[in-house]
C-alpha cells in the first residue's frame, strides 16, 4: 500500500487519478451532500406551498392579533377571553418557563441529595437512593405525571371536604388554597430592604473571602447573611406600619373563594418532572464525584480535613467540572418534557398553542412558534450553563 | 395567498411529504377502494368502537352511507379517530376524505379553515350537566363554579362568552381528550361539565351513577353538527351532502331498509326517480355514481329516522328525542331539497 507514495504523479491527470485523490474525493462528496440537502429542502418547500394553496387555508401570522375567545385556568399575567391569541400563547410560554425553572431548581436539589446518598457509607441510605434512581429512571415520564395527578393528587378529598391546614390554608383535589398577600401602602419598603440585604450579603461574603485568603481567618458569613435577609425586611415591615394583609380562602357555594390556589395540574407536572429528572441528575452527580481521583480525598484526610469538609471543599469543586455539561442536557430535557403537561390539562405552551391552532386552523404557523420558542429556551439554557461551566472550570496556571 | 418561507418549510412536518389533498377525492376513493372517515375517538351513540372492535354510531353510519352510495358496500370504510384538536388538521392534510365528527358548522371553519359545510345531520346546542348534590336548577346559578370543558371546541368559546355575558365567574378546567374531561368530572375536579347536549346524554351514561347527575335546561348556543369536506372538490362535496339529503328524503317518502325493495315498484314517480328505477334517469351518474346510489344507501343503512333511532333515539340508552331533528313535516328542521 505504500506504492503510490513513491510513484511520481503523471503530468496529465487521468479521470481515474481524481478518484484516488483524497482531497478531490472529499470535496466531491461534500458538494454532493450539500446538493442533496438543498434538493430535499426545496422539495419540502415546494410540496408545502403546493399543499397549502390546495387546502385553501389562510396563512401568515396575522391571526395572533385576533380575539382568542377562550379562557385559561392558570395565568401569570392578566388574561381574559378578550385577550389576543398572541397573549394566550404568551400565557402558555410563561407557564412553561415557570414549571421549567422551579422544576430545574427542585430536580437539582433532589438529585444532589440522592446522588450523594448513593455514595453514602450508610447501607440503608445508599440502598434507598439506589431504589429511588432505579424506579424513577426506568418509568416513562408521562406515567410519572399520571402517577402524581391521578394516584396522589386524585386521592385528596373533594372540595366540600377540604382539609384545613394551619395558616388558613386548604387542601383538596382542586389544589392548595392559601391566603393571598395584599400589599398596602408603603409595602415597597419590604422588597427594597430585601434587595439591600442581598447586596450587603454579597459584599460581606467577598470581604470575608478576601480576608481568609490574606490572613487565613474564617468569618461566620452564613449566620450574618441569614440575619440580614430575614431581619432587614422584618424591620422594614414594622417601619412601614405593617402594610401587609391577607385575603383568606373561604368555602363558597362551589369552590373556595378568595385567596390564591396552586392547581393540581401544575403540582403534578412540577413534581413529576422534578422527581423524574432528579434520578438522572443523581447519576450524573455520582459519576462526577466518582470521577475525582481517590488521591484527592486521601490527600485531604492527610491534611486533617473532616469528611464533610473534604466533600464540600475538595471533591465537589472538582466534580463540578464533570457534572455541569451532562447537567445541561438534563435541564433541557426537563424543559422539553414540560410539554407533556398537555396530558393533565396544564395550560403550557403546547396546550394554549394547540387550542389556538384548532380555533384558527393555522397549524403550520403555530408549530413554527412552538419550534422557535423551545429552540430559544434551549439555546438560552445552554448558553447560561456554558458560562457557568467556564466559571467553574479549573483555573490552570 | 401570503405565506412565509418559514411556515412553508415547517409545513412539511405537518402536511407530510406525500401528496395530500387531491382535487378529485372520488377518484382517489375509488382507487383505494374505501372511504376514510375522520371520526371521534369515542363518543357513545355517535362514533365509538364496540366490544368486538367494530365502529358504530350515528356518525359512523353516515360514513357507511357514503360507502354504500359509492361502492354498494357499507363495509368499505376506514376510520381515523381524532381529538377535537386534531380533527381539522387530519382533514386538511388528506388523512381522511370526509369529517363526520359531531363538528359544529361555523363561518370561520367554512372559510378560513378551508372546509365546506352544507348539511346539518344533527341540530345540537350546548348544555350543562351538574351533580344533583349541588342542587343547581339553572346555569345562571353557576357563578364561581369550576367548569370542565374540552379544548379546541366551539364549546370552549361559547362557555367564555356565556359567563362573560351574564357576568358570572368561573374557573375553566380544560383537557384535550374527551376521556380526560370525563375522568376529571367524575373525580370532582370540577362542578360542571359542559358540551353539546347530545354529548352530555352520551357522557352521563358512562358515569358510575347516571341518575345522580342533571342536565340543566339552558341551551346556550346553536350547534349545527354536520359533515365537512375540503374546499376545491365540488363533486365530492356534492356526494357527501346528497347522501344526507337522501337519508332525510327517504324518511319523508316512508322508505325504510325493510320496504326499499317493494318501493321500487311504487307508482309514485318521485319515489321511482329517487330509487333510480325510472327510465333514462341521470340522477346518480351526474353525481359520478350509479343511478341506484340512493337505493344502496337505504338498503344498507336505512333512512335518517332509522339511523337516528338505532344509535341515539328513544330505544337506545341515550334516549334522545327527535326534537329539532324531526322532519320538517313533523315540526323539526330536517329538510331535503328536491331530488330531481
Amino acid at each position: 500500500m505504500t506504492d503510490h507514495a513513491v510513484t511520481a504523479p503523471p503530468s496529465g491527470r487521468s479521470l481515474a487519478s481524481y478518484m484516488y485523490d483524497p482531497k478531490f474525493r472529499g470535496l466531491f462528496f461534500q458538494a454532493l451532500t450539500l446538493a442533496i440537502i438543498i434538493i430535499f429542502g426545496w422539495m419540502i418547500f415546494d410540496n408545502t406551498t403546493e399543499n397549502l394553496s390546495r387546502s385553501n387555508t389562510a396563512s401568515g401570522y396575522d391571526f395572533l392579533n385576533g380575539r382568542a375567545g377562550f379562557d385559561i385556568g392558570q395565568s401569570l399575567i392578566p388574561y381574559s377571553s378578550d385577550s389576543t391569541y398572541g397573549r394566550a400563547i404568551m400565557v402558555g410560554f410563561l407557564n412553561t418557563l415557570l414549571v421549567a425553572i422551579v422544576g430545574i431548581f427542585t430536580a437539582t436539589v433532589i438529585g444532589f441529595i440522592i446522588g450523594l446518598g448513593r455514595l453514602s457509607r450508610n447501607w440503608l441510605i445508599a440502598k434507598l437512593c439506589t431504589v429511588y434512581v432505579e424506579v424513577f429512571r426506568n418509568v416513562p415520564v408521562l406515567l410519572v405525571i399520571f402517577f402524581w395527578y391521578k394516584g396522589v393528587l386524585g386521592a385528596l378529598p373533594q372540595v366540600r371536604d377540604s382539609l384545613a391546614l394551619p395558616f388558613g390554608m386548604f387542601l383538596n383535589n382542586r389544589g392548595l388554597a392559601f391566603p393571598k398577600p395584599i400589599w398596602g401602602e408603603g409595602a415597597w419598603l419590604i422588597p427594597a430592604a430585601l434587595l439591600i440585604a442581598i447586596i450587603a450579603s454579597i459584599a460581606v461574603a467577598r470581604w470575608a473571602a478576601a480576608r481568609q485568603a490574606a490572613t487565613g481567618q474564617q468569618f461566620g458569613t452564613a449566620r450574618l447573611v441569614i440575619a440580614l435577609v430575614i431581619g432587614l425586611p422584618l424591620v422594614a415591615y414594622f417601619l412601614g406600619g405593617m402594610p401587609l394583609t391577607f385575603d383568606f380562602p373561604e368555602a363558597g357555594r362551589f369552590n373556595l373563594t378568595g385567596g390564591a390556589t396552586v392547581a393540581p395540574e401544575f403540582v403534578a407536572l412540577y413534581l413529576a418532572l422534578s422527581f423524574y429528572t432528579a434520578s438522572f441528575i443523581a447519576e450524573t452527580i455520582r459519576a462526577g464525584i466518582a470521577g475525582v481521583a481517590k488521591g484527592q480525598t486521601e490527600a485531604a484526610s492527610a491534611l486533617g480535613l473532616q469528611p464533610s469538609m473534604t466533600t464540600r471543599l475538595v471533591v465537589i469543586p472538582q466534580a463540578m467540572r464533570i457534572i455541569i455539561p451532562p447537567l445541561t442536557s438534563q435541564y433541557l430535557n426537563l424543559t422539553k418534557n414540560s410539554s407533556l403537561g398537555v396530558a393533565v390539562g396544564f395550560p403550557e405552551l403546547v396546550s394554549t398553542g394547540g387550542t389556538t391552532m384548532n380555533q384558527t386552523g393555522q397549524a403550520i404557523e403555530v408549530v413554527s412558534i412552538w419550534l422557535v420558542v423551545y429552540l430559544s429556551i434551549s439555546i438560552a439554557t445552554s448558553m447560561f450553563m456554558n458560562w457557568f461551566n467556564a466559571r467553574m472550570a479549573l483555573v490552570e496556571r | 395567498m401570503k405565506k412565509t418561507l418559514l411556515s412553508a418549510t415547517i409545513g412539511a412536518a405537518v402536511l407530510g411529504l406525500g401528496s395530500a389533498a387531491s382535487a378529485a377525492t372520488l377518484d382517489d376513493v375509488k382507487a383505494k377502494d374505501f372511504v376514510q372517515c375522520v371520526v371521534n375517538t369515542g363518543l357513545a351513540g355517535f362514533a365509538a368502537p364496540d366490544a368486538s372492535g367494530s365502529w358504530t354510531g350515528f356518525d359512523v353510519d353516515y360514513c357507511r352511507a357514503v360507502a354504500a352510495a359509492i361502492f354498494n358496500d357499507p363495509s368499505k370504510v376506514k376510520f381515523t379517530p381524532t381529538t377535537a384538536q386534531t380533527r381539522f388538521t387530519a382533514l386538511q392534510s388528506g388523512e381522511g376524505d370526509v369529517l363526520f365528527r359531531n363538528t359544529t358548522w361555523t363561518i370561520s371553519r367554512d372559510t378560513a379553515l378551508g372546509f365546506n359545510f352544507r348539511t346539518v345531520n344533527y341540530y345540537d346546542g350546548q348544555g350543562f350537566m351538574v351533580p344533583n348534590a349541588l342542587n343547581v336548577k339553572s346555569a345562571l346559578e353557576l357563578s364561581g363554579a369550576a367548569v370542565c370543558v374540552q379544548s379546541g371546541t366551539t364549546t370552549e368559546l361559547n362557555l367564555a362568552d356565556y359567563f362573560k355575558a351574564n357576568n358570572l365567574d368561573y374557573q375553566p378546567v380544560v383537557f384535550e381528550k374527551l376521556e380526560e374531561v370525563n375522568a376529571a368530572y367524575q373525580a370532582g375536579r370540577c362542578d360542571v361539565y359542559t358540551t353539546d347536549q347530545s354529548g352530555l346524554y352520551s357522557l352521563r351514561l358512562s358515569l358510575s351513577n347516571p341518575d345522580d347527575h342533571t342536565i340543566l335546561p339552558e341551551i346556550i348556543s346553536k350547534e349545527p353538527l354536520g359533515p365537512a369536506t375540503r374546499q376545491g372538490d365540488d363533486q365530492w362535496f356534492d356526494i357527501v351532502s346528497w347522501t344526507h339529503f337522501a337519508l332525510v328524503q327517504a324518511e319523508e317518502f316512508g322508505i325504510t331498509q325493510a320496504n326499499v325493495d317493494e318501493m321500487k315498484n311504487s307508482e309514485n314517480p318521485d319515489i321511482r326517480r329517487f330509487l333510480g328505477v325510472e327510465a333514462d334517469t341521470k340522477i346518480g351518474t351526474d353525481l359520478g355514481l350509479t343511478n341506484d346510489w340512493a337505493y344502496n344507501i337505504i338498503k344498507h343503512v336505512g333512512n335518517y329516522g332509522e339511523v337516528f333511532e338505532r344509535n341515539i333515539g328513544k330505544s337506545t340508552p341515550l334516549e334522545i328525542e327527535r326534537g329539532l331533528n324531526a322532519l320538517w313535516t313533523k315540526g323539526g328542521l330536517q329538510y331535503a331539497p328536491p331530488i330531481r
